[in-house]
């Protein structure tokens, strides 16, 4: 139905605060792409350009291949689910999801049709004559849904639509809306701070930071292969152990002072995840491997996994332990990581 | 709840119709005094009581009083004064709401100045400006017209500071929605803004008609004939009657009768009041 393209899209307050610092992604026809990074990286600030709500400082955005700059959010022909839903407070669910629809003098019929067939695929048809303060959060989240489905835009845009709903229930809604956008087959930007969300629903996931674009790619591969630390850092939860390398006679050494045969030469990150990580009492060293003597600080056991806090190497890291950790607080012990399962990151954080 | 123990409810509902009594008795008076003969009135002490006159009275005031309230019918009066505090509540609600709306949603040059311009007026009480109205009137042919009542009290700064405050805590996201939606200026304005402003515009007309009827200075100067009177002047032109002895009974029935219309008013609005207050989310 609809490709969007961003090319080099600045934006620049009055007050000279440069929001977006240049972005360029193209996302493909029915695809979901998710912005995701801290609150301040400007993911909002694009989506909102994208909409038509902000002016573009420079650089353009196409809807379809066509320039949409200096077009209204109404032209643009895209529908937007924002945080706190925005519904309109004394209209009732139906004249919500309408409304869009009368102002665009659509024939009654067709409306009540379409506003019908909508209610229906979202199991709101009970619920067309409420108030939205008579709804729940999780029905309000549906109808404002309703409202830009029943409009079948060219694109959906979502600004943190789950941030305000409790935690199962969003695991359940994220589920609905990576569903309903796969069925009804309509290209997505979608932002979130939240990394599981993005990972799970993205086709093409960008880590944003700082106004930049970090890293582009499939939620999969940005996992396994972070571009940066600061991917590294914040996708995965918890997040990548990171160790910082100094410079020592005979390459790049731990913090402790032990040489890293394995590493490259220009490295002064290493980084390893969680659950690539293995704990052993014992005291043979395999080679090719990560191997560091480590102090448990901390158990987080979590059921299915536990988590061992540990300083090792100069650092804090977690180890992923699958099932119920064996090891207790104060215990010494081994992390052994191997060598194919470890990420460097240069003197700019960039991968090595 | 406080008032568990009946002492305590006792002692606030002592309180309570102390209070209602000190503010009801001197309408209740003049309702009571409406009743009586001239000559009862004028012999004190006045009945607590009312009197067998009601009938008497008020269809004097109403329908043979013409030449005793300087040639007006009491429905002439308050013909006049409803068209004035109509004028005023409506005029004043529909400007307010339209400088509220452009202050807070739209940006353009000099914006916060003319804020402050709309500010600095409630700074200045209408006595200080009413030399200049006057002229001003004079020359534009407005005095002893409903225009000459209305225009000169019709902007209001209190109104639009509060629909101002109103209008700011509508969040950005229902704007933006609205405009994603296609809704231009005026469709906002009307489908959204207007409906969601229904409790406070209820509120302010009740306030803004009883600012109106109670006018006194203003049309006191801007009319001389007696066929554009308010009842507010008519009634002070009653009591200081120059010709005769001043009718008392007559002057207590066109003072019940000058209650009735903003006490209709607020009791109509009250509904809505309550109505707005129920609603919790605006």
């Amino acid at each position: 139905m609809a490709t969007v393209d961003l090319k080099d899209v600045k934006k620049i307050y009055p007050s000279g605060f440069e929001a977006v610092k240049g972005v360029s992604i193209a996302v493909p026809d029915k695809e979901l792409c998710v912005l995701v990074g801290p609150s301040g990286c400007g993911k909002s600030t694009l989506l909102r350009m994208i909409a038509g709500l902000e002016t573009i400082s420079s650089g353009t955005v196409a809807i379809d291949g066509k320039i949409v700059n200096s077009i209204g959010p109404t032209e643009r022909d895209i529908a937007m689910v924002f945080q706190n839903y925005a519904l309109y407070p004394h209209m009732k669910v139906y004249d919500n999801m309408a409304y869009g629809l009368r102002n665009r003098g659509t024939p009654k019929d067709e409306i009540d049709s379409r506003v019908r067939a909508t209610a229906k695929i979202l199991e709101l048809s009970a619920l067309l004559d409420r108030r939205p303060r008579e709804l729940s959060g999780g029905q309000r989240q549906r109808v404002a849904m309703g409202r830009a489905i029943v409009r079948n835009p060219r694109v959906f845009l979502f600004d943190e639509p789950l941030s305000n709903l409790d935690a199962k229930l969003r695991g359940q809604m994220r589920v609905e809306i990576k569903n309903l956008q796969r069925s009804l087959g309509v290209t997505s930007v979608y932002v979130t701070h939240d990394q599981l969300e993005a990972m799970t629903l993205a086709d093409i996931l960008v880590v944003m930071n700082a106004g930049l674009v970090e890293q582009v790619g499939a939620p999969l591969d940005v996992y396994e292969r972070p571009a940066s630390t600061f991917v590294a850092s914040f996708i995965g939860a918890p997040p990548m152990n990171l160790l910082p390398l100094s410079q020592g006679p005979a390459g790049p050494a731990l913090a402790d002072g032990k040489t890293i045969e394995f590493a490259p030469a220009n490295a002064v990150t290493l980084g390893f995840r969680p659950e690539d990580a293995d704990v052993t009492f014992g005291v043979e060293a395999p080679s090719g491997a990560l191997v560091l003597p480590a102090l448990v600080e901390a158990v987080e056991p979590v059921g299915a996994e536990s988590f061992l806090h540990c300083a090792a190497g100069g650092s804090r890291i977690v180890v992923r332990v699958a099932g119920r950790a064996t090891a207790t607080v104060g215990n010494q012990l081994r992390v052994v990581a191997k060598a194919e399962k470890l990420h460097w990151f240069d003197q700019a954080g960039k991968r090595v | 709840m406080i008032g568990q123990s009946p002492l305590r409810t006792v002692i606030a509902h002592v309180v309570l119709i102390l209070g209602i009594l000190i503010v009801a008795f001197p309408i209740y008076y003049t309702f009571v005094a409406s009743t009586q003969t001239l000559q009862t009135i004028l012999r004190p002490p006045l009945p607590l009581l009312p009197g067998d006159q009601f009938w008497n009275n008020y269809t004097e005031a109403l329908f043979g009083g013409v030449g005793r309230i300087g040639g007006v019918s009491v429905g002439r009066l308050l013909l006049n004064t409803t068209v004035m505090a109509l004028g005023i509540a409506v005029g004043k609600i529909f400007i307010s709401i339209l400088s509220a709306y452009a202050i807070v949603f739209f940006r353009f040059p000099l914006r916060m100045t003319f804020f402050w311009l709309i500010f600095i007026t409630l700074m200045l009480p209408v006595e200080v400006r009413i030399l200049p109205t006057y002229k001003v009137m004079v020359d534009l042919g407005m005095i002893d017209t409903y225009a000459g009542l209305i225009i000169p009290l019709i902007a209001s700064a209190t109104a639009t500071l509060l629909f101002r405050q109103f209008f700011m805590t509508i969040p950005g996201e229902l704007v933006e929605a609205a405009r994603v939606d296609g809704a231009g200026p005026w469709r906002f304005f009307f489908d959204i803004l207007l409906p969601l402003s229904r409790t406070n515009i209820a509120a302010l007309f009740v306030i803004l008609f009883i600012y109106g009827w109670t006018q006194y200075l203003w049309p006191l100067l801007v009319t001389n004939s007696s066929n554009m009177n308010t009842i507010v002047i008519a009634l002070r032109k009653m009591v200081s009657f120059a010709d005769a002895d001043t009718q008392w009974h007559l002057v207590m029935v066109t003072a019940m009768l000058a209650i009735v219309p903003p006490i209709l008013v607020v009791v109509l609005m009250q509904r809505w009041f309550v109505r707005g207050l129920v609603d919790s989310e605006k």
